[in-house]
């Protein structure tokens, strides 16, 4: 049993415990979720979160401890967001002759999306600092992490926000769309990419190739869109 | 070998949209300067094949890298146990306004999606 212990020390120390747990409990959520046939509420995404934070506290490990594993999955967002753009430029005849209509919607489900979120935030009474973060969680999160900052907001806490705004998207979007009679697979990829960035593309891209080229071509708009208006809006939002 | 030669090619445009960024004090993120830089790039017919290679596998698995930045809600469970409620209200409301103001603006500034979908 000491050995047993002194091992459990020795290994929870060390990166390979991060990285080895967030990979393995992925590759069962995710084979889970492929069982269901991609039932929305089974997303890998969510379960992975709520299974490694539920071991993360039933094993006393702390979050940097974890993170000094898991960073090297966390590290492959930067090329992630490069690598967007491939779709982009796959569409990219699409997108120069929808431009005007792809640019609006963008613009306008980006702009309601932050919009709303600081309005019903502020309306509830949440403090500045939350709300700052909340702001850019349309973004996909190592890009709503740089506009936290800059907002005065908590970019770890933004992060969050960004990946839970991903979620409620992917879980929630296909009944939203189904109960509205929204039907058709580019605009339902295109809205998830919009409003839930880089969980939703993944959710779009599994359930149809159309709703999954949208959602990347959204997710690469959005995050350009924003990181071009951050510093135009920038001033206004810092007013409150 | 196109896999790994594409992986080099978005970790060198990463790397020149961070020097781009720091340098020049652009409010852009790297990354994001990495993406513009790689569409310049991606005219070059020689690069497509690798950065597929690369692209497609990684965006293909985009969810798990979200994974590490969503466990780290275990170090705000002060705020949660405090607001979550709130702030679990605000995020599924703003994402439902975001997701159907999107899909409806895209639907009713394309006259085709309008009528297959009539």
């Amino acid at each position: 049993m000491q050995n047993v212990v002194e091992l459990w020390v020795y290994l929870s120390a060390t990166p390979l415990f991060g990285l080895t747990a967030t990979l393995s409990v992925y590759v069962l959520t995710q084979a889970v979720y492929v069982r269901l046939e991609h039932a929305p509420w089974a997303n890998p995404v969510l379960w992975t979160v709520v299974a490694l934070a539920l071991l993360l506290a039933a094993t006393g490990t702390s979050y940097p401890s974890y993170f000094s594993g898991a960073q090297f999955i966390h590290f492959l967002l930067g090329p992630a967001v490069v690598a967007l753009a491939w779709p982009l430029w796959q569409r990219r005849a699409e997108l120069r002759r929808r431009a005007l209509p792809l640019l609006a919607a963008a613009l306008a489900g980006g702009a309601v999306a932050a919009g709303s979120a600081v309005a019903i935030g502020w309306a509830l009474g949440l403090p500045g600092e939350v709300l700052a973060s909340l702001a850019p969680k349309s973004v996909t999160a190592p890009v709503a992490m740089g506009i936290a900052a800059q907002l005065g907001g908590i970019p770890a806490l933004a992060a969050v926000f960004a990946v839970l705004t991903g979620l409620v998207g992917a879980v929630s979007a296909k009944y939203l769309f189904d109960a509205l009679r929204i039907d058709s697979p580019e605009v339902r990829g295109f809205a998830l990419g919009t409003a839930s960035h880089g969980v939703g593309a993944a959710r779009a891209l599994q359930v149809h190739p159309d709703a999954g080229a949208y959602a990347a071509l959204a997710l690469g708009l959005q995050v350009v869109l924003a990181a071009l208006l951050m510093p135009l809006v920038l001033p206004f939002l810092k007013l409150f | 070998m196109d896999t790994l030669r594409g992986f080099a090619l978005l970790l060198l445009c990463q790397s020149a949209g961070e020097a781009l960024s720091r340098g020049l004090h652009l409010p852009l993120p790297g990354p994001v300067l990495g993406l513009l830089v790689l569409l310049g790039l991606l005219q070059l017919p020689a690069v497509r094949a690798p950065v597929a290679a690369a692209a497609e596998p990684l965006l293909q698995h985009l969810s798990l890298l979200f994974v590490p930045v969503g466990v780290g809600v275990v170090t705000h469970l002060g705020l949660v146990g405090q607001f979550g409620g709130r702030m679990l209200a605000v995020i599924v409301l703003s994402t439902w306004a975001g997701l159907l103001v999107t899909a409806l603006v895209l639907r009713a500034l394309s006259p085709a999606d309008a009528e297959a979908t009539a």
